[in-house]
């Protein structure tokens, strides 16, 4: 992969948010959300990130944004580092990364109709005089996109109580569109959906990829939702990454025994295979974030546990060509 | 599984009277629960899986909601027609529910010990000392450490899957005939959801327990159910064991539903399938099929009349006009 055709690169991400902090009380510590997170994406390829609630998902999404001033790391949009960015220029910059929320309901406002809702990126960048465009071309512009993600352009000053919850969904990819980015951060886009409509919008993302020559950086928690969207699929635990690899490649030889217990307890849709299934059945629950372990994070709950992952945290490492794995199972500890 | 029905839900009806007209939540359900079975309900948001339930143990708030007909028989009795305080004897006794979420289903004001005595005392008849020996028992057999001290403490001190094991040991701690779970595990993760369902699908298979258990997910149910009812707009359109209906599921929705999903243990298409269309407004619903509009095989009657239930061997039943015939 040549630095070219990386559009973003994440090094050693790490976001913390100090516990209680307030004038008087002293800090009395950190959650350690994100600890530490490598990857990078390819132009017009689909990372996902999977993992359970509280892993760090949406963290890491949200510092990538630059929503979270990151505690340390660099986020490198475009061979730019944005951590380091003066506030006008990272604004210019975001026009390349757009985001489109879990939440359908909550990320509308209610008192504005579809069409200034997904006008509103344009009308923002055109005040900065970051883009320049007329307002009937921006007219133009939000019934191309309505039409585009599937809404027919009469729906345009509805507000959002007027849609159901796929179509609001769809408004909410308009807008991310309204810029033309090159990079969508999609933060749980179909979780909050029903089973029918939930393929619509991934089919919708597909097409949209396609077209625009979109790259995805798509956060699920369900793992099929994962499999189908993605090229590639970083699979956290507690704020670090612990295996990468390429989502067929995954599914069909997963190293991490986290990796592992995460896909054996997937619910497949077939009595059949439901019926002869053997589960690998996680004992306890993810630990609190709010301390930092010597060892490997995943230690408590692991099934395949040495006395070395006590002590010694194991690094991503790659062990074959395009898959990479954070245990000492599959490489010494230095 | 035996023979030997429980509870009889016969052409239940509830409505729903808001502003805009009448919304016809459940719009005659029936199907049979049998002793030891588990019936899985899915349906998306709005079929009416939820509301079911409750009027099957008579918790609708009302207003707006109503029960308007049907019958649900347990034990020679029409739960809809007894008295309150007969209803009180079996709710929470031989019919008890588990709800999605974990955290607004417990009293935070209390300690786990006095919500779950309060069941045992009012239901088993045991002082407080011995209903407390029992909520410990369950709590341990829900897979709790150390129950002894949990029991002491508040729900907030529980995580999310500690608390749904709470609830299941609550639940289940009147020895109840039918256990109602509504989706008892969409608010977990998927490590602690197969741990969740496991756990209730050892101890009602130990305690002999029938459970319905409203889902949207068909992974889970296909894990869980022994039969299965797909509810589409407030009314059933297809029942069958799990096994027949997804080894050749007969009604266009159920089709749909089934292949929509992305499937991890298999290559999936470039395209997913997806049923068109938006699910129906369920207000002042017209007397056809509601699933015509985004139906693939829609005729001309589907769009005049509401099919009537067809039935095949092995307990299927079909509402769909591809397998009734049309009576002049």
């Amino acid at each position: 992969m040549s630095e070219h055709d990386t559009l973003l690169e994440v090094r050693g991400l790490k976001m913390h948010f100090p516990i209680g902090k307030s004038l008087l009380a002293k800090n009395r510590g950190f959650i350690y959300a994100v600890d530490g997170v490598d990857f990078s994406i390819k132009r017009g390829e689909t990372l996902g990130l999977v993992g359970e609630s509280g892993c760090g998902k949406s963290t890491t999404v949200r510092a990538v944004a630059q929503l979270y001033k990151p505690t340390a790391g660099e986020v490198i949009l475009k061979g730019k580092d944005l951590t380091k960015m003066a506030p006008h220029d990272l604004l210019a910059a975001r026009k390349n990364m757009q985001m489109v929320f879990q939440d359908p309901y909550a990320s509308l406002n209610p008192r504005m109709t579809a069409g200034d809702i997904i006008a509103e990126p344009m009308r923002i960048f055109q005040k900065r005089g970051l883009l320049d465009i007329s307002n009937d071309e921006r007219n133009d512009r939000v019934e191309h996109l309505m039409e585009k993600v599937g809404l027919s352009r009469f729906f345009k000053n509805r507000y959002p109580h007027e849609f159901s919850g796929g179509q609001r969904q769809r408004i909410g990819i308009a807008r991310a569109l309204a810029l033309n980015p090159e990079l969508m951060l999609c933060d749980e886009p179909v979780s909050a959906l029903d089973v029918s409509i939930q393929s619509q919008i991934l089919n919708l993302f597909k097409d949209l990829q396609q077209e625009f020559g979109l790259t995805y950086l798509f956060i699920a928690h369900d793992l099929a939702v994962i499999q189908y969207i993605s090229d590639r699929v970083a699979v956290m635990y507690l704020g670090v990454i612990v295996e990468i690899s390429g989502s067929k490649d995954l599914y069909k030889n997963p190293l991490h025994p986290y990796t592992q217990a995460l896909l054996s307890a997937a619910p497949i849709p077939d009595p059949k295979i439901e019926a002869r299934r053997q589960r690998i059945i996680l004992t306890g629950d993810v630990p609190s974030p709010d301390k930092q372990r010597p060892g490997c994070y995943f230690y408590d709950r692991c099934q395949k546990r040495m006395d070395v992952c006590k002590t010694c945290r194991p690094q991503l490492k790659t062990t074959e060509e395009g898959h990479q794995v954070a245990c000492f199972l599959y490489h010494k500890p230095e | 599984m035996t023979d030997e029905v429980i509870l009889q839900v016969r052409d239940l009806k509830t409505y729903f009277t808001v502003d805009e007209g009448v919304v016809k939540a459940v719009d005659g359900v029936s199907f049979d629960l049998h002793k030891g079975e588990t019936l899985g309900i899915v349906g998306e948001s709005g079929s009416g899986k939820s509301v079911t339930n409750l009027s099957i143990i008579n918790m609708i708030p009302n207003p707006p909601g109503k029960i308007v007909g049907g019958q649900v028989l347990f034990s020679g009795k029409d739960l809809l027609k007894i008295s309150a305080s007969e209803l009180r004897q079996i709710r929470g006794n031989k019919i008890s529910m588990i709800f999605q979420d974990p955290m607004t289903s417990l009293n935070p004001f209390l300690k786990i010990s006095t919500q779950m005595i309060e069941t045992i005392v009012l239901h088993q008849g045991l002082d407080k000392q011995a209903a407390k020996e029992k909520a410990i028992d369950m709590l341990k057999l829900a897979g709790i450490p150390a129950p002894e001290k949990r029991i002491d403490q508040y729900p907030h001190q529980f995580s999310g899957g500690m608390r749904q094991r709470v609830m299941i040991a609550m639940g289940l701690s009147c020895n109840p005939e039918i256990l109602i779970a509504d989706e008892p595990t969409s608010a977990l993760d998927v490590t602690i959801q197969a741990q969740i369902l496991e756990l209730m699908q050892e101890l009602t298979k130990r305690l002999g327990t029938a459970v319905i258990l409203i889902t949207h997910s068909l992974g889970v149910v296909a894990g869980m159910c022994d039969t299965l009812c797909v509810m589409y707009a407030g009314r059933i359109v297809e029942r069958g064991k799990t096994d027949d209906i997804f080894e050749d599921p007969k009604h266009p929705y159920t089709q749909g539903l089934i292949r929509s999903v992305p499937r991890l243990d298999k290559e999936n298409a470039d395209r997913l399938y997806s049923i068109p269309g938006q699910p129906p407004n369920v207000i002042d619903l017209p007397d056809c099929c509601p699933f015509y509009p985004r139906c693939e095989k829609a005729k001309d009657i589907c769009r005049k009349k509401y099919p009537p239930v067809t039935g095949f061997e092995n307990g299927r039943a079909v509402s769909c006009w591809l397998y009734a015939e049309e009576t002049k």
